[in-house]
């Protein structure tokens, strides 16, 4: 096995869909026979991302690649960018707007999530041209 | 602590799973942010929270929670329910308090278990 792909569509218009398709990782890592707790990474670290791209960047797209020694996890968006990542990357830095803490969301946990539930996480962004991030969990 | 005595001690309406309600849960969380619950839970099978939109079943589901308990009478949609009900999830509602559910069921020997990343 090179490696399986999934990928998806992440629609920016409606927030009640965001995490539909972090939910439908889970379960196929699941039918893959992955652990709990490599699932919960992973999907955790998904979630957030595709969170984020709702809340901040109009939607995007998300790639799940599953090697036989680790899962990649890449979200691309064209949203505005992140002007200063190292405060992005700061627990309780948050720029989302209050109706979306009014929906459990935007309370600066969602980069340091991710970041926490994986074994890498590289960003590349640019301001005006969009944000594409890339996790890594190793099984 | 079984999920049907989480519902009798908070005297709480079970939405759906009520045939899931003899599993056991060990510990419970309780918030409104679900940021907070994803950084957060370990291996907390109950969710006590009173916002209510699908996102909140979506991050039990990541979390691999049992239960939900809306509390301060807040009522799912259909569309909420039925997204938990399709993950497995017991949901029910109660007109408690967050702070008095928490306190009824720690006193009754659910505790809050061990936090991750803490």
């Amino acid at each position: 096995m090179d490696k399986v792909n999934f990928h998806f569509e992440i629609d920016g218009e409606n927030f009640t869909s965001a995490g539909e398709a972090s939910v439908r990782i889970k379960k196929m890592l699941r039918e893959m026979g992955f652990t709990p707790e490599i699932i919960r990474r992973v999907s955790v670290a998904m979630y957030e991302g595709e969170i984020n791209m709702v809340i901040h960047a109009n939607g995007g797209e998300a790639d799940v690649n599953v090697f036989c020694d680790r899962i990649e996890i890449i979200l691309a968006d064209r949203g505005p960018g992140i002007p200063n990542i190292d405060l992005a990357m700061q627990e309780g830095y948050s720029t989302a707007p209050d109706n979306i803490r009014s929906l459990g969301f935007g309370a600066g946990m969602g980069l340091p999530n991710m970041k926490r539930y994986t074994d890498d996480m590289k960003i590349e962004s640019e301001v005006g041209k969009g944000t594409t991030i890339v996790m890594t969990v190793n099984v | 602590m079984q999920i049907k005595k989480i519902a009798e001690l908070l005297n709480a309406e079970i939405l759906c799973g009520a045939d899931r309600v003899d599993s056991v849960a060990n510990s419970a969380f309780a918030c409104d942010m679900m940021s907070d619950v994803l950084a957060f839970v370990r291996d907390q099978g109950v969710l006590l929270t009173g916002l209510c939109n699908p996102q909140v079943v979506r991050t039990a589901v990541m979390m691999d929670m049992k239960c939900i308990v809306f509390v301060r009478g807040k009522r799912p949609t259909e569309e909420v329910v039925r997204l938990a009900d399709e993950s497995g999830i017991v949901v029910m509602a109660t007109e408690e308090r967050m702070y008095a559910s928490c306190g009824v069921l720690y006193a009754n020997g659910l505790p809050g278990g061990e936090i991750a990343n803490g």
